[in-house]
């Protein structure tokens, strides 16, 4: 750690791994509820369980991607954050709307639209809270002695991931309008500004653990988020296949989205290259895994499982089925949890000075929860081609195909136990580098 | 090789291209001329029903064209497949809803708002989904 205030880090990635925790707990209610077990029906219904689910995932992914930017944008711009306390009281009203969110989604207070069931005005309590978030990056990237493009490529990711969140706002009659202007919140965020967050967040990581130099790294994230939004913008066609709007994007959607995976492979070719060029071999080993990972797991299971049915004829069959989930668990995981379990793991030992870089407990916990989210989405993908054979082709009734699929539901589950046994163990190691202080800081580095 | 200034262009030049693209297309497909969303005939009792799928989060657990979470039917074309009576029956019902072990929230819809939600879905299914219909819907496969 080179400054003080880097420190507040920390809390956003402790706020980041409890709601984690939570989200995992909600899943586990949604698989048990799939398997045919759903004695919290009365309690909380399904789709309590899912908003809750869904949105704890974002909330505790922009918890991690915030505290990313409040610990690289000081060490970018070479200076102090310019308000710590604002940064703190931003963490506050985060975590408040976070909670009144899930809490009002168990007495039906939402908006029932998927991924977006803030009711409206909680909206605005988050724009002005990102609006704080955006105003202490940015002031201090401006007042910075540098400023690097790992840091500009971050910062503006956030910055459009604010301003995207606005047409989801907006009131429509129309479901079509409704849903397609959803897509611009949702897609643009996931399959693009997200991962700009996710390269400079990369390209953070790499300049520190590999000792490349900064200049090839940067200019080769420059190349990943061009490919990302060359392919991603128009690849939101692919969302608008059947939903009521017009032919032209089958064409679009499926030439664009078939181009994604392309921006996720040069990702994981650019890290594991850098690693391989890299000269300083950095002692921080999980950091390492959890890098390399995130850009590896992110090409399987955002380009590849995304490309498997991104095509408007397969998409024709397995839109609105449990293949989507196959596809949005690893692509999740990958890109973005992995990402942020990345950072935790690189600036824990620098904020709290205990440098635990090489434990089994950790190594244990990347590999178990790896190979459990990868057991998941197989359990996933089995089930959602059987939904999509007997409902889809064979035309049997929704109900009866879902009795012949619960028994993935318990694969999945198990899965998921290793899955959380993993992150358990994880969250210990979070736990055992206690807290940050001032001691931890080592201002001498010219990276 | 490439270099960094030329690498930043590509990333610029491609992002900008791209949006502008992507507006022009947006804006395309909601002329006059090529809206095939049914908009013309939305009705008060349409809003009304798409207000009450929001505010029940319907979506939480059924799709709609496709949208939703996989946990219940997917609900185009649903008044071909089932019938308003039983759509009725369900949206209106006092206790859970479970024909085959997976229950539904018992809303308890009153008659009116089940008006509504009925007139959301009738809506719906005159929406030309691109084929998508024809793939949820064995009568309306059989209707083309």
């Amino acid at each position: 750690m080179k400054y003080k205030s880097q420190k507040v880090a920390y809390w956003f990635f402790a706020l980041s791994m409890l709601l984690f925790g939570l989200q995992i707990i909600y899943g586990f209610i949604m698989g048990f509820a799939h398997a045919g077990f759903d004695g919290l029906h009365s309690v909380i219904p399904f789709n309590t369980a899912r908003a809750v689910h869904t949105n704890l995932l974002v909330v505790w992914l922009l918890s991690g991607f915030m505290g990313a930017a409040y610990y690289i944008i000081p060490e970018e711009a070479q200076r102090e954050l310019v308000s710590v306390k604002l940064a703190y009281v931003q963490l506050i009203s985060l975590a408040v709307v976070g909670v009144v969110a899930i809490v009002g989604y168990h007495f039906n207070y939402w908006e029932g639209r998927k991924f977006l069931e803030i009711p409206r005005p909680l909206d605005y309590l988050v724009v002005v809270n990102v609006l704080l978030f955006l105003g202490i990056i940015l002031t201090t990237l401006f007042k910075g002695k540098r400023r690097t493009t790992t840091a500009l490529v971050l910062s503006m990711g956030l910055l459009f991931a604010a301003l995207l969140y606005l047409p989801g706002m907006l009131p429509f009659d129309s479901q079509v309008k409704d849903s397609f202007f959803r897509w611009w919140v949702v897609h643009l965020w996931v399959e693009g500004v997200w991962e700009l967050i996710m390269g400079g967040i990369l390209s953070f990581l790499l300049i520190k653990l590999t000792g490349v130099d900064r200049e090839v790294i940067e200019k080769w994230l420059y190349v990943i988020v061009g490919l990302t939004f060359l392919s991603g913008v128009l690849g939101t066609g692919h969302h608008y296949y059947y939903i009521g709007v017009n032919k032209i994007w089958l064409i679009v959607g499926g030439i664009f989205s078939a181009l994604e995976p392309l921006a996720f492979l040069a990702m994981a070719l650019f890290a594991v290259n850098m690693y391989r060029k890299g000269e300083k071999k950095h002692p921080n080993k999980l950091a390492l895994y959890w890098t390399l990972g995130a850009a590896i797991v992110s090409f399987i299971g955002a380009g590849l499982l995304g490309f498997a049915h991104t095509l408007p004829q397969t998409n024709l069959y397995t839109h609105g089925t449990l293949v989507t989930a196959m596809h949005g668990h690893l692509a999740f995981w990958g890109a973005y949890a992995m990402i942020v379990l990345a950072i935790i793991s690189y600036s824990l030992p620098n904020m709290t000075g205990r440098k635990l870089y090489e434990s089994t407990r950790g190594r244990m916990a990347f590999w178990m929860s790896n190979i459990g989210m990868i057991g998941m989405t197989v359990a996933f993908g089995v089930a959602g081609v059987v939904q999509v054979y007997l409902e889809r082709k064979m035309k049997m009734e929704f109900m009866e195909v879902q009795k012949e699929v619960e028994i993935h539901f318990i694969v999945l589950i198990i899965c998921a136990t290793l899955f959380m046994t993993g992150i358990i163990l994880y969250f210990i190691d979070f736990y055992k580098h206690g807290r940050p202080n001032d001691e931890a800081l080592e201002p001498d580095s010219n990276l | 090789m490439l270099s960094k200034k030329q690498a930043r262009a590509f990333f610029l030049g491609g992002t900008v291209v791209t949006f502008l693209i992507f507006i022009g297309l947006t804006i395309f497909s909601f002329t006059k001329a090529q809206d095939q969303s049914n908009d013309g005939n939305i009705t008060e009792a349409v809003v009304r029903g798409k207000v009450l799928w929001e505010e029940n989060n319907c979506m939480g657990c059924h799709t709609i064209m496709g949208e939703g979470a996989y946990y219940a039917p997917e609900l185009t074309k649903v008044i071909d497949r089932r019938g308003e009576g039983y759509i009725r029956a369900v949206l209106t019902s006092p206790v859970d809803w479970a024909p085959n072990g997976r229950k539904m929230v018992a809303y308890g819809f009153t008659q009116e708002e089940a008006d509504d939600l009925i007139a959301f879905f009738d809506w719906i299914d005159d929406i030309d989904l691109n084929g998508f219909d024809t793939v949820v819907s064995p009568l309306s496969k059989d209707d083309n």
